[in-house]
């Protein structure tokens, strides 16, 4: 599993279902089955953000992105090569 | 399955009188049996709600043994006070106006919710308003997330949406305002010998529009099975004045005045009750969506909001949890 995957995995399992992971998927939705409602998202975001170094808009706060590892892996993914799009530009 | 051609806009009528009575029926029974005490508290916004609950409880008991609790505070709209004496007078109850801006005061709550507000506004100071809003469960985004609204002292509007501790601390600093209230009701409660009477209706009791330990608490909730639709019916079948009847619901929590569709539901109430009526009589959304004006998709995402608030909200309804049964007292 990419580093950047396990780490966020590692933190939906102990911060969010206290060590109980045996039924998360990398395309375990996360709203259907529970996991995060929308409070959970928040600290979602704000451990991607601390944790990676990236600042979520608020129009990038939507299931699209977040709803799973698999949709926060590609989310990330596509921040980062964004990000460094913009710094080789600037 | 209840049959989709039978969900009009008019699917919440009700027999008021037969309402009322059955209401206050189970008003005494609960005093007398399980409650064991003699009369109703009752804390009196000059909101529908609390309007039908103590003109219920009056029609219970008697006048002479419903308490009214009018609690203003610093952030309160000012036709607050005026509209609660108005239903207290209205009901000729004994009533007694509690400030609690002092109380509050106390606990430093005016303080602290600035200094949350500041998180997402930092230009958030003296002479500003605010409110909480909510992303309209209609417009199919799937998280539910609150923005902040603050209004300068020259009018200028700024919206921010919340993160995770600005938010946190927001709900958690206005939730005093509601745990400070219910602290004063039951201690007239206690010196009356009296039961609380909580004001949720169904809207708020299933979507726990509501604070644990604050306004959630109560001995009895005379109507959190009605649907606001049905409460409004009581309200004019009762004789609650009609000035209180037109206002439109609010939440008068914060200095910003702030609709409940606002705050919590992003839908306004006539259209959420036939929605959840209809969800919980298992109507497609098509024919919710006929009856309300909306249209499907976004009758199916209030559905799913409506699922998902009732989950996210499960531990304000419970008791405290044990870790290990005591038979004998459950």
């Amino acid at each position: 599993m990419p580093e950047r995957k396990r780490l966020v995995r590692s933190f939906i399992v102990e911060s969010l279902l206290f060590g109980d992971g045996d039924r998360l998927e990398d395309d375990t939705r996360f709203l259907e089955e529970g996991i995060v409602d929308s409070t959970g998202v928040l600290e979602l975001v704000l451990f991607l953000e601390e944790t990676f170094g990236i600042r979520v808009e608020d129009t990038e706060v939507i299931p699209e992105n977040l709803d799973s590892l698999n949709r926060i892996e590609r989310f990330l993914e596509d921040k980062t090569a964004r990000v460094g799009s913009a710094a080789v530009s600037s | 399955m209840a049959s989709d051609t039978s969900l009009t806009a008019d699917a919440l009528k009700i027999d008021a009188e037969r309402a009322t009575n059955e209401i206050c029926q189970a008003l005494r029974s609960l005093l007398r049996t399980q409650l064991k005490r003699r009369g109703l508290v009752v804390a009196i916004s000059g909101g529908i709600d609390s309007s039908v609950t103590a003109a219920l409880a009056v029609r219970a008991v008697g006048a002479e043994r419903v308490f009214g609790l009018l609690m203003p505070e610093r952030h309160s709209a000012p036709e607050t006070l005026p509209l609660s004496r108005c239903l207290a007078e209205s009901l000729s109850i004994e009533y007694a106006v509690e400030d609690i801006t002092a109380a509050l005061e106390g606990v430093r709550f005016y303080e602290r919710y600035d200094s949350a507000v500041r998180l997402a506004v930092p230009e958030y100071g003296e002479g500003w308003r605010s409110k909480l809003v909510l992303a309209p469960a209609t417009g199919g985004a799937g998280y539910a997330l609150y923005s902040l609204v603050a209004q300068s002292p020259s009018g200028r509007s700024v919206t921010a949406q919340l993160r995770l501790r600005a938010y946190l601390e927001i709900v958690a600093t206005t939730n005093f305002k509601q745990r400070t209230r219910k602290m004063i009701e039951y201690y007239h409660a206690d010196r009356l010998h009296f039961a609380v009477a909580g004001t949720p209706n169904r809207l708020e009791y299933d979507q726990g529009f509501f604070v644990k330990g604050g306004d959630g608490l109560a001995d009895v909730k005379p109507i959190a099975h009605l649907y606001k639709t049905q409460v409004y019916q009581l309200a004019e079948h009762l004789g609650v004045p009609e000035r209180i009847r037109r206002q439109p619901p609010s939440t008068d929590t914060y200095s910003l005045g702030q609709g409940q569709d606002e705050f919590y539901f992003g839908v306004a109430h006539r259209e959420l009750d036939l929605c959840l009526y209809g969800l919980n009589r298992g109507a497609s959304a098509e024919a919710v969506a006929r009856a309300t004006g909306l249209t499907p998709d976004q009758v199916r995402h209030v559905f799913r909001d409506v699922r998902r608030k009732r989950v996210a909200t499960r531990p304000l309804h419970l008791h405290s949890l044990l870790v290990s049964a005591v038979p004998e007292i459950e």
